[in-house]
This record gives C-alpha cells, structure tokens and sequence, in this order.
C-alpha cells in the first residue's frame, strides 16, 4: 500500500483529453498519461462494455534491426512467450485462457505489439503478466531452438508457399533503396537461419522497457483504475538506459524507375502492381497524408463507383476483372501509395498497365468530381461512426500511430482533418505522387503467361501486408 | 502455477467493479410487434437484427437451398433499383445489410447512420417488401451456391455432417443441406423465391432486436414502417424431431491418410431447466480448447489427434450430443475407444472440484467478451430470445454459472452422457474397426 501511494503521487505527466461528451467526438473517454518510468499510457474508456483490451506497444520492428539477422524483431516476439525468471514457457498464453481471455503478438515494420483481451475485473493480471515479461524475459536453449523452426516453417506457409507475397517481397526490395523496409518483417531465410536466442536478447535489452513503450487500454474501465493498475504493476520498473531515439537510415533521391518481372508457376491470374514511395504523417503536419487517402479512394477505392471503376472495369469491352488504389499513412518514415489492376480475358499486362496509366491521367486531366468527393465524405464520416462501436479497433489505430512517430492529439485530429481535405488538395497530392522515377512496377505471371487466362475464380491482387502476426 | 496466481490478483480485481449490465427494454410497437431495445446514445447508429424462426427447415422437398437463397436475392435489387443501383444507393447511405438464412432462422442485420436513418430505413424496407429477384443476379447467386455445394460433396468433414445428420434426422429437415444440393439448386426458379419469402417472413415468428442511438418510441415506428406490411402467418414450422437412438458404427469411403470422425448422441434440449450444468459439464469435457479432458486425454496423453471437441447441439427444433476429430487411418479404432472410455468416466464420476473451479473462472471470464459492439449486442439479443430465455439473464448468468457444484454436474453428466448409445461416422480409410453394425 505505502508503494501504491508513492507512485500516484509520482505522477509526473498526466494530460486529460477527454473533452465535454458529444456524439462523435474522438476524444469522448480518451485519456493519456505518463507514469514517471516514461510508460505512456492510453485509456479509451467505453462504459458499454464489460471487457477489456490491453495492449502493450514498443517502439521497434523490424526497421530497428542491426543488419545481417533480419526477422530478429519478429523471432523476439515469438519468445516473449517462452518463460520468465519466475513463469514456465506457454504458462502466458495459458493463463490468459484459462481466464477466458484471447492473446496474441503481431511484428511491423515499426513497432511490436501485444495484446489480450479479458473480462474487465482480470485487466490486473494481464498487466501483472505483461509487465513481468518487459522486465524479466527468460528462456534457454530448450526454447528458443525449436522456436526458430517454428518461424521458418512461418515463413514456408507465410510467404514462400505464396506467389503473390513472394512478389511483394521483390517489390519491396526494390522500391527500397537503403530504407530496412525493404527487408521482410519475418526476415531472409538464410539469415533466419542463424538467429540465436543471444540475438534475440540483445534486441530486447536495446529495446524493451517502459521508457520505449505505449500501454494502451480500451473497454470498460476508468482511467482511474487503469492509472491505478498501472502504477502498480508497470511503475516499479526501471528506464531502460539503453534506449536511444530512433533515427534510421533514409532514402536517397530516386533517380530512375525500376521495373520487376516475376514468373512463378503457381500464379493462376497474373496482375500489374505499382508501389510509390510516399510521405507518410507526420506530427502536426497530415493534410497531405490525407489528400493522399482522399486519392486512393476517388481513383481506385469502391470497386462499384471510383474513378477505376468506372474507366476500366466497367468499360465496353472490360479491360479489368478488378483495379484499385491503395494507401497506408502510418509510418515513421516512408509510406507507399499503390496501384494495382487485374486484366480481364485476352488482355496483355502490357495492355493492362498501360490502360492504368491512361486512366490516372484522365484522372489527373478531369480533376475531383465534386459529388463522388461528398459521397468519399459521407462513407468516411460513417466509418468513423462505426469505429467508435469498435473500441479494440480504435486501441489499435492509436497504438500503432504512437509507436510510428505521432502522437495521440494527432491521431484524435486525423479524422477531422481527413474531412476537410479540398479537392486542391486532393490534386496538388496526386500532382506530386504520381512519378515513375519514385516508384516499382511489378509484374506477377505463370511462365510466358502474359496474357490473362479465361478467368477461374475471383480476381484477388496479394496487398502488401504490414504486419506479421504470431 | 495458476493457482499461485489467483490470490496475487484477487486483490486487484476487488477494485473493479464488474458493470456493463446490458439494460434491455421490452417494447411493443404500436402496430404490434415485440422488440428488446438497448438504448445506447453515445454513438449515432442503430443496429439492428431482424429473425424469423424457421429457415432453411422450410425449404419445400426438392428446393432445398430455397431459402438462403431467397435471403441473399434481398440484396440484389428492390423496387426500381436493379442489383448495382441498390448497391450503390446502399453505399451513398453509409448502411449495412446482412440477410442470411440458417436452418433454424432467417436473419436480418442492419445498421443504419442516426443522420440519415429514414432514408436507410426506406431502402431496407424496399429490399424486404418489393425485392427483384431479376434473373441475372439469380443466376449469379445460383452458380457460387452450386460452387459451394459442389466442394461440399469432397469435403470429408461436410460428408461426415450430412450422414450424421441423415442418421439421426431422418425425415425431419434437419437431415437435409441447408445450402442445397446441386440438383435443388438448379432445379429453383424466381416463383420458388416469391412463394418461399412468403412461408418464411411472417409476423408469428418475428424476432427483434435494436442495440443504439434510438428510444422506444423511435424504434416502434421503425418497426411497423419496415415490416407492418408482414403476413400474420407463413408455413407452418416443423415438429421437434426425435432423435432415434441408433448405437454403432458408419464408415463412407474416402481416399486420404486420415479419417475424420463425427460421433454423438441425443442431447438436452435449450429449454430444459438443467441445460446450464450440461453446457458447463461439456464445455469441460469437449469444448475444443486446449485443457478440455478430450484434449488432454485423447491429444496430450496419446497423441492420437490434433485437436477434438465434443458439445451440446441444442436447436429450435431437436438436439444432439456432438463431437468430432481427425486421425491417421491407421488409428481410428484406438482413438474411438478413447473417446468411449472418457465418456464412460464423464458418465460415471463427472469433474473433479478443481476442474469445476477452472471451467467456472474460463466461462465467467469468457461470457463478457460475447458483448463487444452494438450489433453483436443485437445478435446476442435475438439469440436469446429464440432460446426463450429473459431479457436479463445476462446480469446473473455467471453467477449461475459460479453457483453449480459438482454434485449438479455429477448428476447431470450421468443423464446426458452415454458411451452405449454413441454412434461414429468415419469418412476416410479406417483400419481395424469392426464395422459389424
């Protein structure tokens, strides 16, 4: 008790976002705070609901990585789950079934991420679990030998097995120049191959603790209690000393496109995918982020009514089974935009590739429609509506936004910032983006099958995944 | 090891208070119709969950697939809209539709913006009152049914699900694909369609629930506008089906290294006031997770299967016992007779005081995940509604769970569980089994 009194009083940092109530408010029952060991805490409180999602977020993935042992942030993770100084490996997982509860890990380019979701009245053994592992990590040979097995075989069925994100892996690669995001999340086989658990814990001294970490928790409970929980369990741990801001290499001018052919056996339905190098937010600065957004969804978002649509997929004849654009804004350094099109029967990649290009200039000529820009809106209006009913959703966006350079007022702005985007805007972005020198195009065939085949089934393009999942 | 961790956290869990009581009003709308309604302000949509019992169990004899069918036409166009004109009015509005059909109910799920609910409410009205059913999307829909039904007859575990159900359905609608058979499929026209909506959508077996921004007075409106136009009456719903107790062993050749396994009995039906210790009991038993006593000794003891579950099946219109596993062929005889000899046990002596304690601490922590978002509220709602139960029962529930002691699920198991009465279907290639029955 004496210990649970010092540390509220520690309390150094403790801003309140929560702003009077109002329907569609972002910031209604959002709090943050900081313990004084540098844990930055979230709540989201929502009263609806009896459960509770916590979330423990580190600043560090696979971008962090020393070369020459890629995948070592994802094979980290797989191992926090294999014991403590005091807990059995799987005794984590096991315990948080036996409560009911579901867990699970996911590795990204720029964070790591932990999550379980319990019953509301059990937050304190999750944090009890969580925290114990930030600070204790412990595991022999038993553990880790096997386990490295266990992520080659994750590579075999994630990856390899796959065409399409055998291709993604090409494609990154060659859109990434000196940027680690061009290095595969899981990591190179033949790299994997001699991780350590010695690697593993050297990665996990150089970045695990509290002082490189967000806490987010989300469901019913009050930031009272949550302040309380965490002081208690996360308070009493140390800064890691080691931990330094993170500052990666970057890219260098990209002078001259880059072109990628792949032929692989297993591929059914060939596809052209295009990736550019784009800005991604940044704090206090995200109108051209979400110009960018507003682009991929007018240009290639509704597979019924965006401007791809309408030019290629319901032309006379059909030049494409599918076609859309594509846009991720979180990243600590370099985003992407995407284009992708699935030509239809009788169609060359050449042909497909071509018409896509022709429609982004029409695009480009036309401008913004500004009907189909009110429709854009209204959906994205209501998908934040709709968010609101999703607190693990929103726990979500806020963590992986925290651990990829923003900060919360930042991701509580994003969506009011994303409705007020012009159509100038919208163009000025797409005026910028659209550089062939700043970009990969791929494309993805069975051998000497250029042409698109009868098709047999539905037109699907493999998105670049940016997560890997335990 | 668990066990030293409950006391460390009991002192932590005492602080929180367990709240989100779900408060659930019981309406009626002036029309009529009965609706439980969570009021919950703080987000401006509703959802929505419209249940008609009786679904793919209507499907007249040789139109199987009639109804899911019917469901999924509702949204191929209504009115003046053909499929891609409601699509993208559908999507102007920022709405939500779902209409599906099970073998016990047809369901519709809507969410709709507070900012533009009448205009929502007016196209999902138009899709349940004044559908198309045009030809091309039927045939569309027609040919991914067929698709479906087609992977269906190679696929090990489908096949074992319809013997098993033919074995103990027989001539009652639960023995028959809910989804259709390629022939019922493509023997279904648009006047199939019309007639089905017109057996399957009908006031006397409406059930409703609404989880959102809307008040009692709002949502009675609502309702009578989006389904006041509702026949009184639809086909008349089938009888109970009594499971017959047939004991033995089927095996259907398949070519594989491995056999898949269903096996069960006749259960306990939802309504019975002991059905909660038999939920429990089996959950403990079956309920395909790690630590079951099926897992632990069937997987972890003998290693002879990757996972296998076992629950109660409990229906609107008749209930089984049901479990189910794969193995290598070359082991199918010891796995069943593991299974037996566990089901022997359950019968005889039931859990043990610690594994009542763990099955307790699991579904108390589980039940309030269930609750997660307006619409799975409303799912939830209606589910309990079919299953009779009252519009609190979520506020004691765990405390019934916590309740029962191991005398109740002793006594319980012994009813219930039967190791004579099983009866396995084996699709695969089995060696040594004794097929004699």
């Amino acid at each position: 008790m004496p210990r649970f009194l010092r540390s509220l009083v520690a309390v150094i940092a403790f801003v309140c976002l929560a702003l009077p109530a109002a329907a569609l408010d972002p910031r209604a029952g959002v709090h943050g705070f900081t313990l004084d060991n540098g844990l930055e805490v979230v709540v989201i409180e929502d009263a609806r609901s009896p459960a509770v999602t916590h979330m423990l977020w580190y600043r560090a993935g696979a971008a962090d990585e020393p070369p020459g042992i890629s995948g070592i942030a994802h094979f980290l993770e797989h191992l926090m789950f294999k014991g403590t100084d005091s807990r059995a490996p799987g005794e984590f997982s096991a315990i948080v079934e036996a409560q009911g509860g579901r867990d699970n890990a996911f590795t990204s380019w720029d964070y790591t991420a932990y999550f379980q979701r319990v019953a509301a009245d059990r937050l304190g053994l999750m944090m009890e679990l969580e925290a114990d592992r930030m600070a204790n990590l412990s595991f022999t040979d038993a553990e880790w030998l096997p386990e490295r097995d266990v992520i080659l075989e994750e590579r075999g069925q994630v990856v390899e097995s796959r065409a399409g994100s055998v291709f993604n892996e090409i494609m990154r690669a060659a859109l990434f120049k000196n940027h680690r995001y061009g290095i595969p999340i899981i990591g190179w086989r033949h790299e994997m191959e001699g991780l350590t658990g010695d690697h593993a814990m050297d990665f996990y001294r150089a970045h695990y603790g509290p002082n490189n970490a967000v806490l987010v928790v989300a469901g019913g409970v009050t930031v009272d209690e949550v302040r309380a929980l965490a002081e208690a369990h996360y308070g009493p741990i140390p800064p890691n000393p080691v931990v330094v801001p993170r500052n990666r290499p970057v890219e260098p001018p990209h002078l001259a496109e880059r072109r990628i052919i792949r032929e692989d056996a297993r591929v059914a339905q060939p596809y052209v995918l295009r990736q550019y190098l784009a800005p991604a937010r940044r704090p206090g600065d995200q109108r051209e982020a979400a110009a960018l957004v507003l682009l991929a969804e007018l240009l290639g978002g509704s597979p019924r009514t965006s401007f791809f649509a309408e030019q290629l997929l319901f032309a006379e004849p059909a030049l494409a089974l599918s076609a859309s654009a594509f846009y991720s804004p979180i990243w600590l350094d370099h985003g992407t935009f995407g284009l992708s099109i699935v030509p239809a029967e009788g169609v060359t990649l050449q042909e497909a590739e071509d018409a896509m290009d022709a429609a982004v200039a029409d695009f480009l000529r036309a401008g913004v429609d500004p009907d189909r820009l009110e429709v854009i809106r209204a959906r994205i209006r209501a998908s934040e509506i709709y968010a609101m009913d999703d607190v693990q959703g929103r726990a979500r966006r806020i963590g992986a936004a925290m651990t990829s350079g923003l900060t919360l007022e930042d991701e509580l702005a994003w969506s009011e910032i994303l409705m007020s985007v012009t159509a100038d805007e919208v163009m000025e972005a797409a005026a910028g983006i659209f550089d062939r020198n700043r970009a990969v195009t791929g494309w993805l065939m069975a051998p000497g099958g250029d042409v698109a085949p009868r098709s047999t089934g539905p037109a699907r393009v493999e998105l670049p995944s940016e997560q890997v999942s335990q | 090891m668990i066990r030293v961790l409950v006391p460390l956290a009991l002192a932590l869990v005492a602080a929180l208070p367990l709240r989100a009581q779900v408060a659930v009003q019981e309406i009626t709308s002036p029309g009529g119709i009965d609706a439980w309604l969570v009021e919950e302000r703080s987000i401006p949509f509703v959802a929505l969950e419209l249940s008609f019992r009786g679904g793919a169990v209507l499907d007249p004899e040789g139109l199987e697939g009639v109804t899911s069918l019917m469901a999924s036409m509702l949204s191929e166009g209504a009115g003046e809209l053909d499929s891609r004109a409601f699509a993208a009015r559908s999507e102007a509005l920022a709405t939500s539709f779902r209409f599906s059909a099970g073998q016990d109910t047809m369901t519709i799920s809507a969410s709709m913006l507070t900012e533009n609910r009448d205009e929502a409410a007016a196209l999902l009205r138009l899709a349940l009152a004044e559908p198309r059913f045009d030809a091309d999307a039927l045939e569309r829909l027609r040919a991914r049914a067929i698709s479906g039904a087609r992977s269906d007859e190679r696929n090990p575990s489908a096949i074992a699900g319809r013997a098993f159900a033919a074995l103990f359905y027989d001539g009652h609608p639960y023995a028959l694909r809910p989804d259709g058979t390629v022939e019922s499929l493509g023997a279904i026209t648009r006047d199939d369609l019309i007639a089905q909506r017109d057996r399957v959508m009908a006031r006397d077996r409406l059930h409703v629930a609404a989880v959102g921004d809307i008040d009692a007075e709002e949502l009675g409106a609502l309702l009578d506008y989006l389904l006041g136009w509702l026949p009184e009456t639809g086909a008349p719903l089938p009888r109970h089906a009594e499971a017959v107790l047939r004991p033995g062993l089927t095996v259907i050749d398949f070519d594989g290294p491995q056999s898949v396994v269903l096996f069960g009995h006749a259960g306990i039906a939802r309504q019975d006031e002991d059905f909660l210790p038999a939920f429990v009991m089996m959950e403990a038993f079956g309920g395909g997770r790690f630590g079951t006593r099926l897992m632990r000794e069937v997987r972890v003891a003998r290693g002879l299967t990757y996972g296998i579950g076992a629950y109660l099946v409990s229906r609107t219109f008749g209930e089984t016992v049901r479990g189910q596993f794969s193995t290598d062929n070359a082991r199918v005889a010891e796995a069943i007779a593991a299974v037996r000899a566990e089901w022997a046990r359950m019968a005889e002596a039931g859990l043990s005081e610690d594994e009542l304690a763990d099955i307790q601490t699991y579904l108390t922590g589980a039940y309030p995940l269930r609750f997660d978002g307006n619409a799975n509220i409303a799912g939830i709602l209606v589910g309990m509604q079919l299953q009779g139960l009252p519009a609190d029962y979520m506020t004691y529930r765990n405390d019934l769970v916590d309740a029962l002691t191991v005398d109740e699920i002793a006594a319980i198991a012994a009813r219930v569980l039967d190791p004579e009465a099983l009866h396995f279907v084996v699709v695969g290639r089995p060696v040594g089994l004794d097929t004699g029955n």
